[in-house]
C-alpha cells in the first residue's frame, strides 16, 4: 500500500445526520426538566436564606403567594406598601380563601388534600401581614405550607 | 390497476431546524428553578380559643421576637447564634437543670412575635429551631441505627421522630412596638 501524499487528500464533509436526534434529545430533557412560567411576578422579592431546606416535590401540588413591595411600574397606582400578588393580580388577604379554593379545584380530588402553598416573600415584610395570611390560609384549610427560600452557606451575623 | 411507482424520500434535512425552533420555544418559555424552602404544617383553624393545657413552664422554651428583631428568651436577650445550642440543651435536658425541660417528648418551644418583626429574622429564628431538631434526631438515628436520618426506613424514621417531636407553637403576634405601622410604609 502506497503512502499517501499528505494534503491530497480533500477533508470530507462532517455528516450532520444525527444533529435532529442531538437536538431533539436535548428538546425532550428541557421539556421533562423544566415547568411552564405560570406568572410574571409584579412585586419585588429578595429571597431570605436558611440552611434547613426541603425541596418541594411535585410541582403540580404547589400554589405560590408573593409578597412584597410592587415593581417600579405598578409603584405609582399601587404605592410602596407591601402587597400579595395571587396569580396575577395584587389581592388582599380576604381573596386568599378563593384563591385556595380554585387552586384546590384545578387538583385531582386525591391529590387535593397534599396541596402545597409556598409563601415568596421579600425579607423586609413585616410580619404582621405574613400572619394575616397563615390565618386565612388556616380558615382556608391549606395547612401545608413552604416558606421559600435560598440556600445560605455562610455562617449567621 | 397498481402503479408502481416508488414513493420519493422525504427530506430530512429541516428536521434539525424545527428541532431547533421546539428547543428555543421551550427554552424561553419554561423555567428551571427548583423550589426549596421551610416546609412547616399550620395548625387547623378552630374558632374556640385553645384550650389552656397546664404544661409545666420548665418544658417551654419562650422565645419572643421583637418589632427591632431582637430576641428574648426566657426572659433573657439572646444572640440568634446561640439559638441552635440553646434549643439543643433545652430539649435534651432530661430533667437535669432545673430551668430546662424533663424531657424531649415534653419539651416545647413556644415562639411569638411582634407584628412589626422582619421576615427574615422570622425565618432565621425558624430555621435555627428546625436545625436544632435536625441535628438532635440525626444525633438519635446515628447512635440507635448507625445512619441518617434521611437514610432510615419509614418505621425507623418514625421512631426518631417521636423521640424528639416537633414542639413549636406559634402564639398570635402581638402589636408590642410601635415600628409595625410605621415599618409598613417601607
Amino acid at each position: 500500500m502506497p503512502i499517501r501524499k499528505k494534503g491530497t487528500k480533500a477533508t470530507p464533509a462532517i455528516s450532520t445526520a444525527s444533529l435532529p436526534d442531538i437536538v431533539f434529545m436535548l428538546l425532550f430533557f428541557f421539556m421533562v426538566s423544566t415547568t411552564m412560567r405560570d406568572s410574571e411576578i409584579m412585586v419585588q422579592i429578595r429571597p431570605v436564606k436558611a440552611t434547613e431546606l426541603t425541596k418541594l416535590e411535585k410541582k403540580s401540588l404547589v400554589s405560590y403567594i408573593y409578597i412584597g413591595p410592587p415593581n417600579q411600574q405598578y409603584r405609582e397606582k399601587f404605592g410602596t406598601a407591601p402587597r400579595i400578588q395571587l396569580n396575577d393580580a395584587f389581592s388582599t388577604d380576604k381573596d386568599i380563601r378563593l384563591f385556595v379554593e380554585n387552586e384546590r379545584a384545578k387538583l385531582d380530588e386525591k391529590l387535593a388534600s397534599q396541596m402545597t402553598v409556598s409563601l415568596k416573600v421579600d425579607k423586609d415584610v413585616k410580619m404582621g401581614i405574613i400572619t394575616d395570611v397563615k390565618q386565612e390560609l388556616r380558615k382556608a384549610n391549606a395547612l401545608k405550607l413552604n416558606y421559600s427560600a435560598v440556600p445560605r452557606t455562610e455562617a449567621l451575623k | 390497476m397498481r402503479h408502481n411507482r416508488s414513493i420519493p424520500e422525504i427530506n430530512a434535512g429541516s428536521m434539525a431546524d424545527i428541532a431547533f425552533l421546539l428547543l428555543i420555544f421551550f427554552l424561553v418559555t419554561t423555567t428551571m428553578d427548583t423550589d426549596k424552602g421551610l416546609l412547616t404544617l399550620l395548625p387547623p383553624w378552630s374558632n374556640e380559643p385553645p384550650p389552656d393545657i397546664d404544661i409545666n413552664r420548665r418544658n417551654v422554651l419562650d422565645i419572643l421576637v421583637n418589632a427591632r428583631d431582637q430576641l428574648l428568651v426566657k426572659g433573657k436577650p439572646l444572640d440568634i447564634s446561640e439559638l441552635k445550642d440553646l434549643t439543643k440543651k433545652h430539649v435534651t435536658n432530661n430533667g437535669i437543670d432545673p430551668q430546662y425541660s424533663d424531657n424531649p417528648q415534653k419539651a416545647v418551644v413556644s415562639l411569638k412575635n411582634d407584628k412589626g418583626t422582619s421576615y427574615n429574622m422570622y425565618i432565621s429564628v425558624q430555621n435555627e429551631l428546625k436545625a436544632a431538631y435536625n441535628e438532635l434526631r440525626d444525633e438519635y438515628a446515628k447512635t440507635k441505627f448507625g445512619l441518617k436520618l434521611n437514610d432510615l426506613n419509614e418505621a425507623q424514621q418514625k421512631e426518631v421522630k417521636e423521640f424528639y417531636p416537633l414542639g413549636i407553637s406559634e402564639a398570635e403576634p402581638e402589636d408590642l412596638g410601635g415600628a409595625a405601622a410605621a415599618g409598613g410604609g417601607k
